[in-house]
């Protein structure tokens, strides 16, 4: 009985193993309508789109116009506070009130990618553009 | 004439210290004489002297607003208790089968478990220093069962170690532990040691680092009955004709240390997650439900509040009822005792002064997401014999943990599928479908365990930033923020004072919020009996 159990084991750790094959491979080809899980701490998502449907989609709705409970999250949708870019970029690094800043888990060129795909969608059409510079001087 | 020995006990310069400067000076006074227990709790409160009628409206019928308006209410206080959700608890719930609710989004899942199966999406365990939560647990009859933290036969597993192939915790444990012994061992024989340890020091360490670490009479760790008596056997002992025990293979170090499964071992060390750990027998809501009984009819639920104003002659807040959101109402107090997310407070308007407002405004929430799972068995039990407590994973499900009750029965159980809180996969998780992070739960967890495959039934998804009477999991103070603002969040501002686990240096754990509650009160009373 103590042996039948140990072969199960071992025949689970190699299904295991192989399982994980399959998934990783599984989160490797992720993109685009079907969200990414990263790997590690930061955000793995390198397109805006990608990165509003892993990241402010979770408060602000799929389709960008936000939600009320208690409390709301604002629409991004149309929303003339976005004219400025300087205004979207730091709040996407040093986040604002109870919204957390994704500073630390996005790098220069995430955080631009994000901005300019909310500043271009949604009812908003702004022309000029986020860059990896205007990030880097709100880093606090 | 016989004299007393002149002695003043800590009891009698207690209440000195209580008659004259108030009984804030005495709780913290009590805490440096070394009464309090580990986490400032002093026992039930005392809130001396007469209110004179005055009332308090509390915000929130969380553990913290329950707290508050118990104990005021007990001291004399009229109390009034306004609350967004239907139920009372907060953050403190337990969802079992039948139980429905609505995320943010407008997506409902309704949970499927069977009967007497549950999960706690928020709070899910009591350390045993949390002595205010365990004093209301106590005081409320709730039965407490073991939380198991640290199941040595559970897993630690690395999508990129051992081919993926999840390692027992007692292996990991044991060979990490009897290999750095062995060195430790080894280095010191050699000499290294001698100008920090005397001749005689190096001699007990290493009769230490030979019972510590489970090594031979030779300092060696390796493949024998004595490191078998740590890491468990290849074959176990066992009774009759051909039972004797033969030891495994320890995990060679190198391997453990490019595994990083050590790193998880910091999970039982920390002061937070020693054993004993605690939860309450049938679900963590049976607190927030006790608290509630008690207070009976003074909770009002389904009240949104969207105005908090304050003159000198009392508060007046703003609500709405849920069911009929055209009629604003309006409830007035002499004080008020808020207890709202700050995620959700940071919105309202709200007559305090502008450092309390900065404060407000100054902490972010955190993401956090938990699923739950019902299998048509206990296969961890039944295959595994893991009974209770968490395997560890850097899979984006975290953590898959053991339910702590039930042992050894047949028919279903319920995983805690996953545990993420914060990174980036707490936020990709929130952005999904219930279903679909449900989905990925199970897809995750199959790689630990491949019975996932053949028993999984049905599955909750609760995804805290979508919480709509929470819009977060819990205040995350950086160190900046609480130097530049915890103070200003804690004082009475005219006649409004906050209280909650984000008011308290434990943040997201419920001693927090009631010992945050506790406080408020103690120097909201101080206050109103001077007046």
């Amino acid at each position: 009985m103590q042996l039948k159990l140990s072969l199960r084991h071992v025949a689970a750790l190699m299904i295991s193993a192989a399982l994980l094959q399959v998934s990783l491979k599984a989160f490797a080809q992720s993109s685009g309508s079907e969200p990414t899980l990263s790997a590690g701490f930061s955000f793995s998502e390198n397109s805006g789109e990608e990165l509003f449907a892993s990241v402010c989609q979770g408060c602000h709705m799929s389709d960008g116009k936000g939600a009320t409970g208690a409390g709301t999250y604002p629409s991004l949708a149309a929303n003339r506070k976005l004219e400025a870019v300087g205004y979207a970029v730091d709040v996407v690094v040093n986040g604002q009130r109870g919204m957390p800043g994704f500073g630390t888990m996005m790098s220069d060129d995430q955080v631009a990618a994000v901005v300019n795909y909310l500043r271009t969608h949604f009812g908003n059409a702004y022309r000029d553009a986020a860059t990896p510079e205007d990030v880097r001087v709100v880093r606090r | 004439m016989q004299s007393e020995p002149a002695k003043v006990t800590k009891r009698d310069l207690l209440s000195l210290i209580g008659a004259v400067s108030g009984s804030a000076a005495m709780y913290h006074a009590m805490t440096s004489l070394g009464f309090a227990a580990d986490s400032g709790y002093l026992g039930p409160i005392r809130l001396e002297g007469d209110p004179k009628g005055a009332s308090v409206l509390i915000l929130g019928a969380g553990l913290a607003g329950m707290t508050a308006a118990l104990e005021l209410r007990q001291a004399g206080y009229e109390v009034k208790v306004l609350e967004f959700n239907s139920r009372p608890g907060g953050r403190n719930w337990t969802l079992r089968g039948g139980d429905s609710f609505t995320e943010l989004g407008g997506m409902r899942q309704t949970c499927e478990f069977d009967q007497g199966l549950y999960i706690n999406p928020g709070p899910w365990r009591i350390p045993y220093h949390h002595r205010a939560v365990l004093d209301y647990c106590k005081r409320f009859g709730i039965a407490l069962e073991p939380f198991i933290q640290l199941n040595y036969n559970a897993f630690l597993h690395s999508t990129k170690a051992f081919a993926g192939a999840p390692q027992r915790i007692r292996d990991i444990k044991a060979d990490f532990q009897g290999q750095l012994a062995e060195l430790l061992a080894k280095t010191t024989q050699q000499g290294r040691l001698d100008e920090v340890l005397s001749k005689e020091d190096r001699e007990i360490l290493m009769q230490a680092l030979r019972s510590w670490g489970a090594l031979d009479q030779n300092y060696a760790y390796k493949a024998s009955l004595v490191s078998a008596d740590f890491r468990g056997y290849a074959r176990a002992p066992g009774g009759g004709l051909d039972a004797a025990p033969i030891p495994g293979e320890p995990i060679d170090l190198t391997d453990i240390l490019e595994s990083k499964l050590w790193r998880y071992l910091q999970n039982f060390a920390l002061h937070a997650f020693q054993t004993t750990m605690f939860q309450p027998a049938g679900g963590m809501d049976m607190i927030g439900k006790a608290f509630a009984r008690e207070l009976g009819d003074v909770i009002r639920y389904d009240a949104k509040v969207t105005r908090i104003q304050q003159d000198d002659s009392g508060v007046t807040v703003s609500y709405v009822d849920l069911g009929d959101p055209a009629t604003p109402q309006l409830a007035k107090a002499d004080w008020c005792v808020c207890t709202i997310p700050l995620s959700i407070l940071s919105q309202l308007p709200i007559d305090v002064g502008t450092r309390m407002k900065a404060a407000i405004d100054a902490v972010p929430y955190a993401a956090s997401v938990k699923i739950g799972l019902q299998f048509r068995r206990r296969f961890w039990e039944e295959d595994e014999a893991i009974y209770g407590g968490i395997s560890y994973t850097d899979l984006p499900i975290r953590q898959i943990a053991y339910p702590n009750t039930g042992y050894n029965s047949t028919g279903r159980g319920v995983l805690l599928g996953a545990y993420v809180f914060g990174g980036a996969n707490a936020y990709e998780l929130t952005s999904m479908p219930p279903a679909e992070r449900v989905a990925r739960a199970v897809e995750c967890g199959a790689i630990l365990h491949p019975q996932y495959r053949a028993e999984y039934e049905n599955g909750v998804a609760v995804a805290w930033h979508r919480m709509p009477f929470a819009l977060g999991c819990a205040g995350s103070w950086t160190d900046a923020a609480r130097a530049a603002h915890y103070t200003d969040l804690c004082q009475i501002d005219g006649r409004i004072v906050l209280a909650g686990e984000h008011v308290s240096y434990l943040p997201a754990w419920q001693e927090g919020a009631i010992l945050s509650a506790l406080d408020a009160i103690t120097r909201l009373h101080e206050r109103v009996v001077k007046t």
